[in-house]
């Protein structure tokens, strides 16, 4: 039996990693490493590959190719229970025979580890549930439930703990809650955490870095703020919020500036904010960095301009979202604080601006759609909060 | 009555509205009423005059009266002990023989067989389109001296092992305790691999996964998580073989000899032939509560709450 233990483990390392399920191909070349004590999150539609990456960590699956390795460790051909790593299942799957306490004690005491039960009490009390170590999973609630499950795995102390989807059977208000709670216990325990999960916001709230996965690849990976603010591919740019992307062509470079042609508007953009430096690109701007107002008034120079009509104005409160059409028919978002200014109308005419720091330019080459959440299109059970349309 | 009072809708609904909770609380009983007339009827009616028999004498000529002779009892579990000690050992051991053959089967069809799955459910029933008789007759023939089956057994010395055991007495099969065993065990081994089956098939293949994940072996995985699982299939198995083997006897009629009569063969000899009715009451009787205490005894003990 290996003795698990966080110490003197490191980095969790996935090399050209690929799964194939027939000829279907899951998993395709990955490569990954994840640092020691980060809190990292798999973002991905369903059908993407997270789930299977998480599930070759955990040894539920075997690589087709590749190996996966925990600092010096090689764990690519090791069985699960022979891996320092523990799991926080999607469906919790927590032993209906046992109670609670046997079953964040089940681990520890397979492990035959010293006061096995004193140290499962302790991991209940982390996720404040010890006055319920005696009740059996089913006379808990689902958000207690998930606790048992992130018990059970953490009084382990696996070098790597992984989780999957493990905030998609709650409600949203208890998901909020249930994030901020495991960024907490992360930061308290200092484990790696796997986050696997379809939810950008929730991604984006506890994870220090974020791959997003899209048909078996890694799109990009970096800071949330890093993805969010440069995308570094339609796909990014359209399933981690909202993107307006705007068909241009580079045509000159004034400084350290790109000139992008759109429309018959030349339009400013910092040269390092695109992924090419001449042909044609997708100009992008998310919809809360445009500012909107009616055509003719006075704005602030150094920004992009556009105008548009209001077609559709939809006030939720916090903001308001307008949909506006562009000179050549194009739709764009733009997301506008509620700062009290009036309200703008359908049919009125607009300018829209931005600065041009907050533009990024994409390949042409890439679908504008990719990532995008059509209606209808959304496997989400519980809509995300700000999410696409 | 009640279906006045739904074909009144919305409106008579709430007219209806201030008798309608002492009918609703009726109902439960209501529906109790056919199922509790046949058990009076075909099951406690029979019974007390089963009971009242045993305690009669006379003969079957002359007619028979109640004495409240309770000595034959007595008399009856001191002459007939063996028969009963046999018929509760053979069914034990067919139950156990039972279990270890199907459980594995009622695993694999549960969770390895795929697409096979109701192929292999109809096959485990398929025995029951022939006649018990039938079947069992068919095993006079397996079994028979000069078949292939005695030729393994002699050939692997598993024959010896059986004599050793006291099974069987000779180097042949037919006509042994070990051939009534072994015809318990296939006539009621469905009843065993349908219960299993059904609480194997509820068994979440997710719990293995994540028993493998906190440090289990597949074996370690099987014995803390499947089987405790599985109880109520086991317990309801068990049951549904122990119960019907302990006073079958067409198996020790046709595959045993003279000194492998089970209890039920006696008592079957003692109504249609030696016409002592009172003798075979109080045989039946206390089969019954032999019957009775080993199963609460064992419900008991295997607490599982869902069939207690």
């Amino acid at each position: 039996m290996p003795t698990p233990t966080s110490e003197g483990q490191g980095d969790l390392c996935l090399t050209n990693v690929t799964k194939r399920f027939g000829d279907f191909t899951a998993v395709d070349d990955l490569s990954l490493t994840i640092p020691q004590g980060s809190f990292f999150a798999l973002l991905g539609a369903s059908g993407c590959g997270k789930t299977t990456t998480l599930r070759m960590v955990a040894g539920l699956e075997r690589p087709t190719a590749g190996t996966i390795s925990i600092g010096e460790e090689d764990i690519t051909e090791a069985k699960p229970y022979a891996r320092p790593v523990n799991t926080v299942f999607q469906n919790y799957a927590l032993f209906p025979h046992m109670t609670v306490l046997d079953n964040v004690a089940f681990g520890l005491k397979r492990r035959k580890v010293a006061d096995a039960t004193k140290t499962a009490k302790e991991g209940l009390e982390l996720v404040e549930l010890g006055h319920l170590a005696g009740r059996k999973p089913a006379q808990l609630s689902g958000g207690q439930q998930q606790r048992v499950a992130l018990a059970r795995a953490l009084v382990n102390h696996p070098a790597v703990l992984l989780l999957d989807e493990p905030l998609g059977a709650l409600d949203l208000k208890l998901r909020r809650q249930m994030q901020l709670e495991l960024k907490k216990i992360q930061e308290e325990v200092g484990l790696t955490f796997v986050h696997v999960t379809h939810d950008q916001e929730e991604a984006m709230t506890m994870a220090d870095t974020i791959a997003v996965m899209n048909a078996g690849v890694i799109e990009q990976l970096g800071h949330p703020t890093e993805l969010y603010e440069r995308p570094a591919s339609t796909f990014v740019a359209n399933f981690l919020g909202q993107s307006n992307l705007l068909a241009g062509e580079i045509s000159d470079r004034v400084g350290g500036d790109l000139v992008v042609q759109v429309g018959g508007h030349k339009l400013a953009l910092p040269g390092d904010r695109s992924t090419r430096q001449d042909g044609k690109v997708w100009l992008g701007v998310r919809p809360e960095k445009l500012r909107i107002g009616l055509a003719g008034g006075a704005d602030g120079a150094g920004r992009n301009h556009l105008d548009g009509v209001v077609l559709d104005a939809s006030f939720t409160g916090v903001s308001t979202q307008y949909l506006v059409r562009l000179a050549w028919g194009q739709a764009i978002t733009v997301v506008a604080q509620n700062d009290g200014s009036a309200l703008l109308r359908d049919g009125d005419q607009v300018q829209v601006s931005w600065v041009p720091q907050h533009g990024f330019a994409l390949d042409a080459a890439q679908d504008a759609f990719a990532g995008a959440q059509r209606v209808g299109d959304d496997d989400t059970p519980v809509p995300a909060l700000g999410g696409a349309r | 009555m009640s279906a006045i009072g739904s074909l009144g809708g919305a409106g008579g609904r709430t007219k209806t509205a201030p008798d309608r909770p002492e009918k609703r609380r009726l109902t439960p009983y209501w529906l109790l009423v056919p199922g509790m007339a046949w058990l009076l009827i075909f099951f406690v009616v029979p019974m007390v005059f089963l009971g009242s028999q045993s305690l009669q004498t006379g003969s079957f000529e002359d007619g028979t009266k109640l004495t409240w002779n309770f000595s034959i009892y007595w008399e009856t579990l001191r002459g007939y002990w063996p028969h009963y000690a046999r018929s509760i050992g053979f069914a034990a051991l067919a139950t156990i023989a039972a279990l270890l053959i199907g459980y594995p089967l009622a695993y694999m069809i549960a969770h390895k067989s795929g697409r096979w799955k109701n192929i292999l459910l109809v096959l485990v029933i398929a025995p029951f389109f022939t006649s018990f008789l039938i079947r069992t007759l068919a095993w006079k023939t397996i079994l028979s001296s000069g078949g292939p089956v005695v030729w393994f057994f002699q050939q692997t010395h598993l024959t010896d092992l059986l004599q050793w055991l006291h099974l069987t007495d000779k180097d042949t099969l037919l006509a042994t305790p070990f051939a009534v065993i072994a015809g318990l065990t296939y006539n009621f081994l469905p009843f065993m691999v349908l219960p299993l089956y059904a609480s194997l098939d509820r068994l979440d293949h997710r719990l293995l996964e994540a028993a493998g994940d906190l440090y289990s072996r597949p074996f370690t995985a099987f014995r803390r998580v499947t089987l405790p699982l599985s109880m109520p299939g086991v317990v309801a198995g068990t049951l549904l073989t122990f119960i019907p083997a302990a006073g079958d006897y067409i198996n020790s009629v046709l595959l045993g000899n003279t000194r492998s009569t089970m209890i039920g063969q006696v008592i079957d000899g003692q109504f249609l032939r030696v016409l002592d009715y009172p003798q075979a009451a109080t045989m039946s009787f206390i089969l019954l509560i032999i019957i009775l205490a080993i199963v609460m005894t064992y419900v008991r003990r295997s607490g599982t709450e869902e069939l207690v």
